[in-house]
């Protein structure tokens, strides 16, 4: 299954992410994205490339496994 | 579904970019056609005022789509193409290199242009939007000697933050009291007046600029109290026009920005979108038009236009929740929803200082939470776009933020 990564430290905490996928993405007290989930089913992944492609310092991406 | 048609994509930066690459999500499997009128390979904006301006961003790290990523998604390129005229009834987008392409669906995603500087001095007055802008900037910064940036809106306020912290002696100039009054309220906006003082930077709130002369190295700006600023550099920040006179001639109705219906159709030609800066369209859940200058907006916006574009028997409303965000000294700000026309607001947390971390929440006669602002507090964000999202009661609203304040040592 395709797998979520973030980069924690390019990551700003714009928080484009959490709107756009709320179930996968959320930021924590310091303002840092949190992946709540690591694998994600292939019938997510539309709405996940979507809301990861929202992240305006393009810290988040969908690795294939 | 399959899509036999082409879709000519006007404009690479965010706008059109987004919408190129969401057609290919969203399934769409004709022929994809990005046009832009600048040369260099698709690039981001909102870095040119901070990464890019410090000179800790190369300018390559701005690239939005790189020619082999958009071989590899089927999106053709065109590069250094402007387009000149659009005719919507023969289906064509005539370029400024002569040539033309037939489209079955067009998106204008032309975005904007800053509005260009009156005062004619010779050289060194500068405004901001391309990377070839940023470039010339960041020459005249590094060189040094004193900045006078006009305009304390975003754009203006961003330039100053960099402009003090490559070292530059920094004025701001703005014919408003509170610059950020007009869209905050006096008394948060009152906090982003003293974030310049607190760094150094002075400021000039409550009078305008009569005049610019002299060239780079050697300005003098007058202001309309009669003083006079040397200045070696001068940032005129006082806006953006959308990027909509080359639809003149072409039948559409054009209103600052192309106007659209509540599916970001043009509305006198109903395959023909708009997305991003440029677009006026109908937000159904306010009941008027609206043209949003901001990154959010243009992805969003974007990803709608190819869903609707991919699913013409499923159309959906394009009705956003306003997102902005802008990084100032040692200030994260984050503005979700519409502070403008609110009737009262909660602060909770702090805005005060070097240690500020806390937000402003907004509401109207709905009694619903209307907007909220924060300051180095991403996940208050991020709660409140999601309270905004289902029209949260406005009290709830607060009782929720505040929770979250007194939630461990990391609170506010
Ligand atoms: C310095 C700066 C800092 C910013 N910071 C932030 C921020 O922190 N947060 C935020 O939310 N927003 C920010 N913004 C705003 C954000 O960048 C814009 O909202 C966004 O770029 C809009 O995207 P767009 O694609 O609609 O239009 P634009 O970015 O304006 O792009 C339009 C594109 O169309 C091309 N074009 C124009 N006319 C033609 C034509 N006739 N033919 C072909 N191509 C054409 C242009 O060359 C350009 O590539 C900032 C903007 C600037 C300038
Ligand atoms: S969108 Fe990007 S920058 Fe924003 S919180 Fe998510 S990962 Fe971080």
């Amino acid at each position: 299954m395709p797998v979520l990564k973030a980069d924690f430290g390019a990551c700003q905490g714009y928080a484009n992410c959490v709107a756009g996928a709320p179930d996968a993405y959320d930021i924590d007290d310091d303002g840092v994205v949190v992946l709540l989930k690591e694998q994600v089913p292939e019938g997510d992944l539309p709405r996940l490339r979507e809301a990861a492609r929202s992240c305006p310092v393009s810290a988040l991406t969908i690795e294939d496994a | 579904m399959s899509h036999t048609g082409t879709t000519v994509v006007i404009g690479t930066s965010v706008a059109g970019v987004r919408t190129a690459q969401a057609l290919r999500t969203e399934g769409y499997d004709g022929r994809v056609v990005l046009v832009g009128a600048e040369h260099e390979p698709p690039y981001d904006k909102p870095p040119l005022s901070k990464q890019f301006l410090a000179g800790t961003w190369e300018g390559s790290r701005l690239t939005l789509l790189a020619p082999a990523e958009a071989a590899d998604s089927g999106i053709e390129l065109r590069l250094g193409a402007a387009a000149r005229r659009l005719d919507p009834a023969g289906h064509r987008v005539h370029l400024a290199d002569g040539s033309e392409l037939a489209y079955d669906t067009c998106v204008i995603a032309t975005g904007a242009a800053a509005r260009p500087s009156p005062w004619p001095a010779e050289s060194g007055v500068h405004v901001l939007r391309s990377l070839a802008d940023g470039a010339a900037l960041r020459a005249d910064l590094v060189r040094g000697g004193p900045v006078v940036v006009v305009g304390g809106g975003f754009v203006g306020a961003e330039v100053a933050a960099t402009a003090r912290a490559l070292g530059c002696e920094v004025t701001v100039v703005d014919p408003l009291p509170v610059p950020m009054g007009r869209l905050l309220g006096p008394e948060v906006g009152a906090h982003f007046a003293d974030l310049h003082r607190r760094h150094g930077v002075a400021s000039r709130f409550g009078s305008g600029v009569e005049g610019v002369t002299g060239r780079s190295g050697r300005l003098r700006v007058t202001l309309t109290d009669g003083t006079v600023l040397p200045a070696a550099t001068v940032v005129v920040g006082i806006g953006a026009v959308p990027n909509d006179r080359w639809l003149a001639g072409s039948g559409l109705l054009v209103d600052d920005g192309v106007v659209c219906d509540a599916y970001c159709r043009a509305v006198d030609a109903p395959d023909v979108y708009a997305a991003g800066d440029v677009a006026r369209w109908y937000h159904p859940g306010r009941g008027t038009h609206l043209r949003v200058e901001h990154w959010t907006n243009a992805a969003e916006q974007a990803a709608r236009v190819a869903h609707n574009i991919a699913h013409p028997d499923d159309p959906r409303p394009y009705a956003p929740v306003p997102y902005v965000w802008s990084d100032q000294y040692d200030w994260k700000i984050q503005i979700a929803g519409t502070p403008v026309g609110a009737t009262r607001h909660t602060v909770i947390g702090g805005l005060a200082g070097a240690t500020a971390r806390g937000g402003a929440l907004y509401t109207d006669d709905t009694g619903r939470l209307r907007a909220a602002v924060t300051v180095n507090w991403p996940r208050a964000q991020a709660v409140c776009r999601r309270l905004l999202t289902t029209h949260t009661p406005f009290a709830t609203a607060v009782d929720q933020v505040k929770a979250l304040a007194s939630r461990g040592a990391a609170g506010p």
